[in-house]
Parts: structure tokens; C-alpha cells; sequence
């Protein structure tokens, strides 16, 4: 059941410059956290900024009950959090929004870019406990932004490219995805980044007959479906509009046109 | 005598059981938050505004942040009436909630026959009229700019229906006093006020307007002045009841909005950051009034000189 609360930090560290995690007790929350949903952040108690931020479930403890967040600094929101200390209580509502489908025994390749990784390091832990080959590829600026610890301690296979070289294949994570990867190994794709990174992804599984699913991401109001502020047209023949906070954040490669 | 302070307010003919009711467009239809509330312990909910068709809205960005607001221009995306009455009134009826049905329409006769289906329909307390929306080409706010229209809607309206009749002003005009007293002279029972400002944000990378529609309403707690300013110079001049709202964030900004003329309050933005603010706003109303020693009644209005 989603609801709003305040919750203990227990952790707000800074990876790189501008890319954080941060961890929270949520005893309630952590049974119900599917992969692929978000929670919505309030960022202040003052009125400027005035709205929540929803941000991806990155990793959840069930052991700890804790739930990690990955976020990147964008604006006066993101800006904010970083000033949170542990010992901190903030206010959170959710979790909110579709998940990504699970499907056990199959071999699936997750591609990440940016801070659009983080729902996929969740959706690689509940993936490899229903028995999954998972192999993760993450696009980053350079190693500091890399979780390659996490991801392997899941027992995933993580595949890193970063643009300055500093690790791992240098470039664009597409080109390691096409470079590296045998489609006819593959039975799913999982993908979310920018959007031009995960047009290329969904071209590459398009050409290979594989499906996939994609996370989207937008500004949103009240992350509920009520106030129809993060509306997407999926085609671009469709005339109705889709919500990506409760319709989504997860779609469908084949119903989407990006 | 019990602790419990006398709530119940009569909204032109509408008796709520609080003065606390949700702003159009920021609810939807009540189901959306039931998970956070029970939508029936509201004054009252009024519903997304609704059109006679379908309406897609408008293309995104639809929304984008402002200090201490936000920007909306969502183009009344809705399923319809018919889509309305069948499916998401049935739900509030079930549940007990006193319902406003917004409306609007391309023109005066479509007002009138929306407020025809209200009418035939029960579970409906009262219709707000949506002569103020922004940000629709056609209909809205060029039905609230003119003292002329929107006597026209009002009373093309008044001879379909009995339920009261709450026009929602606009204050995009340059005399909202002048407005108001055209909807009361056409046989309004209730001003509801206010809605949005217009407004617009940049997007200097792209260097274009940020919203897809261009131009959009400014709502949250960066319109409560404004918002207060223009009750407090209608509450001089009419004698219906006023429906307030602009920016309330909490209990302290809803006795304001008591304390210049409105006999009720919506609630609209606030909702979007806590989902629950209506609980704790109703709770912190009753707290003051005890504290004060003072009634609902009392306050309305008694700021104004």
C-alpha cells in the first residue's frame, strides 16, 4: 500500500561530482518495491521548490530493509538533497508507478545509461533470484560513476563503457551493446537512459526479433495520475495521451515509437 | 454543548458538511487519491472539468515548476460526460462524496446541455462553470473575460438546472469586481474564485517556451496574494457565498482566505505535494477555531473593513 512518511536517511554520499546515493530505512515500504517503480521525494519542507521529485528505486535491501536511490544533480530539487545528512528524516511518498515484467530462466541483457541505470540494478537482483542470466551494460561518464561492486555482489555480469576511457570499453554503450553482444543469446532486453540511447536499443532488439521493455522518465506534479502533467503520446498515430507515472514508467518496446 | 466546532457551510444552496473542497484538475475524479484519504470526509469534490466530447489535451511539456508554483497547460484532458456519468460518478456516488461537476464548453449551448445531463443525473450537489481555463483555444476563459458571456452562460445554464450555479472567475481580467456582479445579476448562487494566472516559462538552452501549449497557469502558493486580493474586493461587493482558493499550503493560509470573504475553500496545488493536506488542513481549521473560541461563520469575512 503506497503512502507518505518520513523516513530515516542513513546514507547521502556522493559517488562523483553531481551523482549520489542515498539510502533510507523503510521497513513498510521495502515487501512491496517491485523493480522498475519510483518513489516521490519531497525535496524540501519550504515552498521553493514546491514539488516532489520522483526517482527510480535503485537498489532495495530486504535484509536491512532499506531502499537506495541514485540521483543525479539537475536542478534546485536535486541540489537540495545533497544537503541531506544522515540521521535526517524526509519525506517520501510511494512506491509509485508499473514495474518491469520478470520472467524466470532467461537470458537478459539490461542497458543502463547514466543515471537511467538505476532501476536496472534492482530489476538485476530480483532477475538473477528467479534463476536469470543477467548481464548489465552501463554507459557512464567516467569510472567514479561506475557501481560495478554492487552489481556484481547481485551476480550479475556488468559491462561498463565510459566516455572518457577511464575504464572499461571507451564510448558510447550502444556501440559496446552492438560490439559485444550476440543477439541470439539474448530472450529480453531491459533499457533505460536517455532517450536517444534507448532508441538505439530498441533498434537493435527491433532488427534481432527481441522484445523489451523501456523505462521512461519526465517532470512530474503529483505522480498519481491525477493531475495529467507527465503525459506521453507513445506512437506517434496514437491521440490520446499516456500517464508515465501510473501508466508507466515502464512500456512495452513494441508499444512505443522512440 | 459538544467541543466539536459547527463546520457545515451552505455553498448557494449546496450544504457541505466541512468548507474544505478540492480544486478542479487536481483531483480527478477522487478515485486517484483514495489510497492517501477518504475522499468522503471532503466538503466536496470537484471533478476534473468536463466537456460534452473527449478531449486528448494538449501536447507535453504540460507542466514545468516556478518559485513556489507551477506552471500547468493541460487542455482538459477528459474522457467526456458520457464517459463521466457512467464510469467515475457511479464510484463517487457509491462512496458518499458531494460532488461539483466542472464544465465547459465550446459555446453557450454546450454549457447549457452539459448542465442538462447534470441536471438528469443524480449524485451531483452543484456545477462549477469553467469560464476560466487558459489553456483551450476555444471556450474558457473567453467566456469569463466579458461580463456580457458570462451572463449568457449563467443563465443558458440556469434554464436547465435547478443545482446551484458556481461560475469559476477568471483572473486574467482587468476588473474581476466587474465580473463577479454580472455572474451574481444573471442568477449565480455561488462565485468560485480563483483560477489560474496566466502565465509562461523559458527554456534557455532551447531558447522556446517550456510548456508545449506556450502559455500556462501559474497556480500554488506563488498566487495566494493575488488570490486573497480579489475575494476580499468581490466579498465587498456581492452577496452569494465565495468558493476561495490560489495557493493554499495549510490551515494558516485557509483562515486567511476565511478571514477576506470566502465561505468555503478549494484546495488545488497542495494536493499534488501531500496527497492528505485536506485531513490536515480541515484539522488545523478546527484547532484555530477552538483556540480562537470562534466559529466558521464568524471569521468570514472579518478582515474585510
Amino acid at each position: 500500500m503506497p503512502g507518505v512518511d518520513k523516513y530515516l536517511i542513513l546514507k547521502n554520499q556522493p559517488l562523483d561530482k553531481d551523482l549520489y546515493e542515498m539510502e533510507f530505512l523503510a521497513p513498510n515500504l521495502v515487501p512491496t518495491c517491485e523493480p522498475g517503480q519510483f518513489i516521490h521525494l519531497l525535496p524540501s519542507s519550504t515552498l521553493d521548490p514546491l514539488l516532489r521529485r520522483p526517482i527510480s528505486l535503485y537498489d532495495v535491501d530486504r535484509k536491512k530493509e532499506t531502499i537506495t536511490l541514485l540521483y543525479k544533480v539537475v536542478g534546485k530539487g536535486t541540489m537540495l538533497m545533497t544537503n541531506v545528512e544522515s540521521n535526517d528524516y524526509v519525506d517520501i511518498m510511494g512506491p509509485l508507478g508499473n514495474n518491469f515484467t520478470l520472467k524466470a530462466d532467461q537470458n537478459v541483457v539490461l542497458v543502463g545509461g547514466g543515471v537511467g541505470v538505476a532501476p536496472l540494478v534492482y530489476l538485476a537482483r530480483r532477475l538473477k533470484e528467479i534463476d536469470c542470466k543477467v548481464t548489465l551494460l552501463h554507459g557512464a561518464e567516467n569510472q567514479n560513476q561506475l557501481i560495478k561492486a554492487r552489481v556484481e555482489q547481485i551476480g550479475a555480469s556488468y559491462k561498463p563503457a565510459t566516455m572518457d576511457g577511464s575504464y572499461g570499453y571507451e564510448g558510447f554503450i550502444t556501440d559496446l551493446l552492438l560490439e559485444e553482444i550476440d543477439p541470439r543469446d539474448i530472450d529480453f532486453i531491459y533499457t533505460c537512459g536517455p532517450e536517444l540511447m534507448m532508441s538505439e536499443v530498441v533498434s537493435f532488439a527491433n532488427r534481432n526479433n527481441i522484445s523489451g521493455q523501456l523505462s521512461l522518465e519526465e517532470h512530474m506534479a503529483c505522480g498519481i495520475g491525477a493531475c495529467l502533467g507527465c503525459v506521453r503520446r507513445l506512437r506517434s498515430s496514437d491521440t490520446n495521451y499516456v500517464k508515465v507515472c501510473k501508466d508507466g514508467p515502464v512500456f512495452n518496446f513494441n508499444d512505443i515509437d522512440i | 454543548m459538544s467541543n466539536e466546532p459547527d463546520l457545515q457551510v451552505n455553498l448557494g444552496g449546496l450544504l457541505l458538511d466541512n468548507p474544505i473542497t478540492v480544486a478542479s484538475g487536481t483531483f480527478g475524479y477522487g478515485r486517484e487519491y483514495e489510497d492517501y484519504i477518504d475522499i468522503a470526509q471532503l466538503g466536496a469534490v470537484i471533478i476534473t472539468g468536463t466537456t460534452l466530447e473527449p478531449r486528448a489535451g494538449n501536447p507535453p511539456p504540460r507542466i514545468t515548476e516556478t518559485a513556489s508554483g507551477m506552471l500547468n497547460a493541460i487542455g482538459l484532458e477528459n474522457p467526456g460526460v458520457k464517459v463521466f456519468l457512467s464510469d467515475h460518478l457511479p464510484y463517487l456516488k457509491n462512496k458518499n462524496v458531494t460532488v461539483i461537476a466542472n464544465i465547459a464548453g465550446n459555446t453557450v449551448e454546450e454549457y447549457a446541455r452539459l448542465a442538462a445531463l447534470m441536471e438528469n443525473s443524480t449524485g451531483i450537489g452543484a456545477i462549477e462553470l469553467n469560464i476560466s481555463c487558459p489553456n483551450v483555444e476555444k471556450g474558457g476563459l473567453q467566456f469569463g473575460t466579458s461580463p456580457k458571456m458570462v451572463q449568457d452562460v449563467v443563465k443558458a445554464v440556469r434554464n436547465e438546472t435547478s443545482l446551484p450555479i458556481i461560475p469559476k472567475l477568471s483572473p486574467n481580467v482587468s476588473d474581476i469586481v466587474e465580473i463577479a456582479v454580472a455572474a451574481e445579476e444573471a442568477g449565480a448562487h455561488a462565485l468560485s474564485m480563483i483560477n489560474t494566472l496566466m502565465g509562461m516559462a523559458i527554456d534557455i538552452d532551447l531558447q522556446k517556451p517550456v510548456l508545449g501549449n506556450v502559455f500556462g497557469g501559474l497556480s500554488g502558493p506563488a498566487i495566494k496574494p493575488v488570490a486573497l486580493r480579489m475575494i476580499y474586493q468581490v466579498y465587498q461587493v456581492v452577496d452569494i457565498p465565495i468558493l476561495g482558493g490560489g495557493g493554499i499550503m495549510n490551515y494558516k493560509d485557509a483562515i486567511e482566505f476565511f478571514l477576506v470573504g470566502a465561505r468555503a475553500i478549494a484546495i488545488g496545488t497542495a494536493n499534488f505535494v501531500h496527497p492528505m493536506i485536506t485531513q490536515e488542513i480541515l484539522a488545523g481549521i478546527k484547532g484555530y477555531l477552538l483556540e480562537k473560541e470562534t466559529s466558521l461563520s464568524e471569521l468570514v469575512g472579518k478582515a474585510v473593513k
